[in-house]
């Protein structure tokens, strides 16, 4: 629980995830306030992976609900298990069992599927729960999932009220696809993640890519830096920086400067339309590893 | 605020002046848009309180987390903090620029029409149906009623540029908002008469029929959920503009009331989002919020800029796949044509359908030449007049069929 933010940063890193200097700050106010927090952030920046990486901080699960148009209660919360039911009311007919002893089992817990978040609510061990992509589901869900992230308990009709076992951390993610509401934004806590500097990208190379030398790292970044400012039309994410990390060290590339035909084939890693492949000539990207040191 | 809810900082060894300083950084931030309540505050408090305070950037980090609420809050929330806490001078710079807008409150206010320029002339063409009327008010109702439908149809076909006097102008507002809202409902029968179930919904039928044993006697369809069609609208504000912007304003003010959807944008030397101020029900409060936001119209536009501002940071929000995106522009762009093509082509990728509406195209001998418009025209499903109201109201079966 009190957990000092020293603390988080070191075991975000010894799990591979490098922060930035605001994130722990974030996450302990996060357990302080019991307030859930809310990532935003440009794809690929490594929103979903800040929720991965708390669960292995806390040594807890992780729970993750995907969110979709047209996501509804029955796929986000709880589902009675209808087939199940219906086989268990044909049986017992056969047996000529008591109607009402029936009706008690086939409404109880045996029979009701979980879904993400009862299951989150559920739990002993305090697991984290992401809700990836939020503005992706439908206004009406995202009224419903205030009133549970406020009260913690969900109530089934036939089966009463269930309160939260422990409060799970959770985490909600948005691409900015549309906007939240004002009372969604309000109950949690913010955080934005943006493209990491070079410092901190290098080292999130070095911690994610085996094998490779510190120097490519440094270029790796830098490079992937200015290709940012270029203005494309998909800028590349961490995802991106790191398959072409991974690329590299795969063609056996130690120094961008050696090889400068394969950094140009390979960039594509980080190039994803045809408008930007279009556009990086050989020139641009000579011109852009002229200025890597 | 803080201070008259003692207990929520209870147990805490903060200072009273702590307190009174928090609380006013509170109004420092609402003063710059940010929407921070008292629950807000009792957390700040208790942050305070906790001894993460200690390192002032901690602390900084600590309350950003907190208090803001999205990116734009984000951005912001540094340069606040930095001001309010650490040097006077540096704070009247950043608490100044939200009263900055003030006098040119006024400005605006004349530009939208709520206060028509004293000095401009009355055309005689104009007085006399005014003459008429003050006569006929004496008479029967229903003559009254009659050339009130016969003004408002020469209103319609008026150019927006002679309406002249007061009252010919709010009659004009009055009649573009019900145009809007006019708009609006129709949209919602036609979409309300087509919906109907064609798949059969497995899980949900059997779940229904459970007490009927399993037999499937009630079944339950699926539909496919319509998705209204959105309506952004840019318009420009800029000087070239300004006889015609403030009907447009009233325009977008009903629109914004009557859609379920809809998104309004204003362009001059940057673009401003003005949803949240058009969306007051009240005209007058509207307009006060815009003129607040918007800092510098009537200048010259720099439309291609803005573009790329929209495409950047607004479209992948506020654009969806039926949206249609209505630009209302003479087109006068001051930056380089090649911009705004690039932006037009982006814009077009995205969203349903383009409409540019040019006030210009009324006039007589126009040919669309300005350079930006040239280089927007390919990109243009629907290039229409918009000098008055019934081209506006032509608009509407083009609409409805999207």
């Amino acid at each position: 629980m009190a957990t000092s933010r020293e603390q988080i940063a070191e075991r975000l890193a010894a799990v591979g995830y490098v922060a930035d200097r605001e994130l722990p700050v974030a996450l302990q106010l996060m357990d302080m306030l019991g307030r859930p927090l809310l990532l935003e952030g440009e794809a690929g920046v490594g929103k979903t992976e800040v929720a991965k990486s708390l669960a292995s901080v806390h040594d807890t699960a992780l729970i993750r609900l995907q969110c979709y148009e047209g996501l509804d209660q029955s796929t986000a919360l709880y589902e009675w298990n209808y087939q199940r039911q219906l086989l268990a009311i044909r049986a017992r007919e056969l047996q000529g069992a008591d109607p009402d002893a029936l009706e008690r089992d086939i409404f109880s817990e045996r029979f009701l599927l979980e879904r993400p978040l009862l299951a989150a609510i559920r739990r002993e061990d305090r697991p984290v729960l992401l809700i990836d992509e939020v503005d992706r589901a439908d206004e009406e869900f995202e009224a419903f999932l205030l009133e549970l992230l406020s009260d913690f308990q969900v109530s089934v009709p036939e089966l009463g009220t269930i309160k939260a076992r422990s409060i799970p951390r959770v985490v909600l993610t948005s691409n900015n696809t549309r906007e939240l509401s004002d009372a969604l934004r309000r109950r949690c806590l913010y955080h934005y993640i943006d493209y990491p500097d070079v410092e901190r990208e290098t080292r999130i190379i070095l911690a994610r890519v085996p094998r490779i030398g510190t120097s490519l790292a440094l270029q790796i970044a830098a490079m992937v830096e200015s290709v940012r400012k270029e203005g494309l039309r998909k800028v590349p994410g961490v995802a991106e920086t790191l398959d072409w990390a991974a690329a590299l060290v795969g063609l056996a590339v130690e120094n961008l400067h050696d090889d400068r035909e394969t950094v140009h084939q390979t960039l594509r890693c980080l190039l994803k339309t045809q408008e930007d492949r279009a556009r990086f000539t050989p020139e641009v990207s000579a011109r852009l590893l002229g200025k890597v040191a | 605020m803080v201070a008259a809810h003692p207990d929520a900082i209870e147990g805490a060894e903060v200072g009273h002046r702590m307190i009174g300083r928090l609380a006013a950084f509170m109004q420092a931030l609402r003063d710059n848009g940010f929407a921070v309540g008292l629950k807000e505050s009792e957390d700040a408090a208790q942050v305070m309180a906790s001894g993460l305070a200690t390192p002032p950037a901690i602390f900084r980090t600590a309350l950003k987390t907190l208090l803001s609420a999205r990116h734009s809050d984000w951005q912001k929330f540094d340069d606040v903090f930095d001001a309010f806490w650490r040097g006077r001078g540096a704070r009247r710079v950043v608490l100044v620029s939200t009263h900055v807008a003030a006098p040119k409150a006024a400005e605006l206010r004349r530009l939208v029409g709520a206060d028509p320029e004293p000095g401009r002339e009355t055309g005689l063409a104009e007085q006399r149906p005014r003459d008429c009327e003050d006569a006929v008010e004496d008479d029967a109702g229903g003559r009254a009623r009659m050339e009130g439908a016969s003004r408002a149809e020469r209103l319609a076909e008026t150019d927006f540029r002679k309406i002249a006097d007061r009252q010919a102008m709010a009659e004009a507002h009055a009649l573009a908002e019900r145009l809007a809202q006019r708009m609006r409902s129709r949209f919602t029968r036609r979409e309300r008469a087509r919906s109907k179930g064609r798949r059969i919904d497995l899980r949900r039928t059997i779940r229904r029929n459970i007490s009927h044993g399993g037999v499937p006697i009630e079944l339950l369809l699926r539909k496919r959920k319509r998705k209204p069609l959105r309506l952004v609208v840019l318009l420009d504000a800029s000087g070239s503009m300004s006889l015609y912007t403030s009907v447009f304003v009233r325009f977008i003010h009903g629109v914004l009331d009557h859609f379920r959807e809809a998104e309004a944008f204003l362009v001059h030397t940057r673009l401003v989002h003005v949803s949240g101020a058009m969306r007051e029900k009240d005209v007058g409060r509207a307009l006060e919020r815009l003129s607040l936001l918007a800092q510098g119209v009537g200048g010259g536009t720099r439309i291609g800029e803005c573009l790329e501002t929209f495409n950047r940071w607004h479209a992948r929000s506020v654009i969806h796949s039926r949206t249609c995106v209505m630009i209302i522009s003479d087109g006068y762009d001051t930056g380089p044509p090649e911009a705004m093509s690039g932006q037009m082509r982006q814009l077009a990728r995205r969203c349903k359908r383009i409409v540019w509406l040019n006030p210009m195209i009324g006039w007589d001998g126009y040919a669309p030449e300005a350079r930006g418009m040239q280089a927007a025209l390919p990109h243009v499903d629907l290039f229409a007049p918009a000098h008055n109201l019934q081209s506006l109201a032509a608009l509407e079966p083009y609409l409805a069929r999207l």
